[in-house]
């Protein structure tokens, strides 16, 4: 009885799950699905407390007061900025909780589990283990603990490959000898390798596909600890789960037209050595403060297109400010974003919102482009391959192919800049040269700044 | 000679699948981080099956390991709704 009660309960959890994010579809429904989301996880946890086989809650109230004093101010503090390295921690946090699971059902039973158990046990554990290595390694990246350039050495892919097939073998030797602890605990030390080893020919700047990659990995994990528990609110969990990160590691490859396997293991990022004196001959147009100021008040209409440069100068703040006081002038003003601007899918949109830049003055690629013919001024800040046009035209360049915003087409563009140094994908930009174009050098921050007190003048 | 709970395990994940991307695929581009954090919250569901091990006294490895899995499970389900919340916050449509 109590047990069907239980299920019940959980079923309940997963439609108020899917609800939950069904109304992630519009920001106005979002924060009611969440609550549903809450209520649904609020649910299963206290039908859970009633589980059958608990007898002693020491343990349980002492991890949930702990859990709760770290993720609270995790959650409060952090800066927005600081948010794709908090993704990833938690990435690591659920796939050690189900590994270390995983490690106690093995030890309870050993020897007297069958093929199929083992089998599922061993999955969901080097699963949970490389992705949480992995997770941390991704986190260290973000939080610059870690050099944020791939690192490459001869015979890597091979290596990994080579790991892989031996976790997969102990796996398979363990379902003919599921009492073989030693086989156990080294598949679980190479997952422990293998999550590092993955991540590490990995550039920061591909950091949005390698987050949501390990999102889903995640859930897949969530969802092996669901088969190993006989749990189907895990294994619906984890599937919704895994979805999500999947999809979005694909509308993040999409974003760079680059695959999967090329983003893994393509070590995309290393700054490739130009040939010397190539870039002095070419002209560019340097502009002042006033003259920029000067063409920014004339306009009707401006797009602003921000990258991962304003948000490292925390510009975003000074960017509105300079919207508010050309909107006062009666320009329209909109913003451009580019699907990998940022460090994770989204996260330039949250650094705007958190400026107060109200949500219907995005746009996303698809949207903004065929309005940039009509737009007055484009104003670059911080972007920088995302807006490269030799993504379209120039077939040897290693970004060719990628669908960039067509900032060149508007009347004139306006790049803030700190120098002329490339950007993540270490080539020359074209789009400086244009005669359309005026740079504008200096500190992101310091230049928004000044425009807005030169335009109010 | 496969278990029957084994089936019926895979017949929910699959389908599972297939709702998951139908939702996902009409979550807006302007929200995919929280979409981010919404998961990761969700995702703390491990909690359950943590709870248990940590609360049934199997042995003193297991108790040990179902609390540091309870607490890592907790710090996302907690950390996770805050954090989704506090970005949602921010979203607002021009006066």
């Amino acid at each position: 009885m109590q047990r069907t009660l239980l299920q019940l309960f959980y079923l309940l959890s997963a439609i108020l799950f899917v609800l939950g994010l069904r109304g992630l579809s519009h920001p106005r429904s979002a924060r009611r699905g969440m609550f549903l989301a809450e209520l649904g996880m609020l649910l299963a946890i206290v039908g859970t407390l009633f589980h059958h086989e608990i007898l002693s809650y020491r343990w349980i109230v002492g991890g949930l007061v702990l859990g709760t004093v770290i993720g609270a101010p995790l959650a409060i503090w952090i800066p927005m900025t600081a948010v794709p390295q908090r993704t990833a921690l938690s990435h690591s946090f659920g796939a050690l909780a189900a590994a270390l699971v995983g490690i106690s059902e093995y030890s309870r039973h050993g020897a007297q589990l069958g093929a199929g158990r083992v089998a599922v046990i061993g999955v969901e554990v080097m699963l949970g283990t490389l992705t949480f290595t992995g997770s941390l390694m991704a986190a260290g990246k973000l939080q610059g603990l870690i050099r944020g350039y791939p690192i490459t050495y001869r015979g890597q892919n091979f290596g990994n490959l080579a790991l892989l097939a031996g976790m997969v073998g102990l796996i398979v030797a363990l379902a003919f000898m599921p009492g073989a602890g030693n086989a156990f605990y080294l598949m679980v030390a190479l997952a422990l390798v293998f999550g590092v080893l993955l991540i590490l020919p990995i550039g920061a700047a591909d950091m949005p596909v390698v987050i949501a990659l390990l999102n889903s990995y995640a859930g897949l994990t969530d969802a092996a600890m669901g088969f190993m528990l006989d749990n189907k609110i895990q294994i619906i969990t984890g599937s919704l789960d895994g979805s999500s990160g999947f999809i979005l590691s694909i509308l993040m490859c999409r974003a760079m037209n680059r695959s999967i396997t090329n983003v893994l293991f393509g070590a995309f990022g290393k700054v490739q050595e130009l040939p010397a004196g190539e870039e002095a001959k070419k002209p560019i147009r340097q502009t002042s403060v006033d003259e920029a100021a000067e063409v920014l008040g004339t306009a009707r209409s401006i797009v602003f297109v921000p990258g991962y440069g304003m948000a490292v100068s925390q510009a975003q703040h000074r960017v509105r400010e300079l919207a508010d006081a050309l909107k006062k002038k009666g320009v329209s003003v909109r913003y451009g974003i580019h699907a990998v601007a940022g460090r994770m899918p989204g996260h330039m949109n949250v650094l705007l919102a958190e400026a107060n830049v109200p949500y219907d003055e995005l746009y996303d690629m698809d949207q903004i482009n065929p309005q940039f013919a009509e737009t007055d001024v484009a104003v670059v800040v911080g972007a920088n391959d995302v807006v490269n046009p030799a993504a379209k035209r120039e077939r040897d360049s290693p970004i060719y192919g990628m669908p960039i915003l067509e900032v060149e087409r508007a009347r004139v563009v306006i790049v803030c800049k700190r120098s002329l140094a490339p950007g993540f994908a270490g080539i020359d930009n074209e789009l400086y040269y244009n005669e359309n174009t005026l740079m504008l050098f200096g500190d992101a921050k310091d230049t928004m700044v000044k425009l807005a007190t030169a335009l109010k003048q | 000679m496969i278990d029957p709970g084994l089936i019926a395990d895979l017949y929910v994940f699959v389908l599972a699948g297939f709702l998951g991307y139908q939702v996902i695929s009409r979550v807006s581009p302007l929200l995919h981080t929280p979409l981010m954090s919404a998961t990761n919250a969700i995702s703390g569901i491990s909690l359950v099956g943590s709870l248990v091990v940590a609360g049934a006294g199997y042995n003193p490895l297991s108790t040990a390991l179902g609390f540091i899995a309870v607490t890592a499970s907790t710090v996302n389900v907690v950390g996770g709704f805050l954090i989704t919340d506090r970005i949602l916050k921010m979203f607002k449509a021009s006066r």
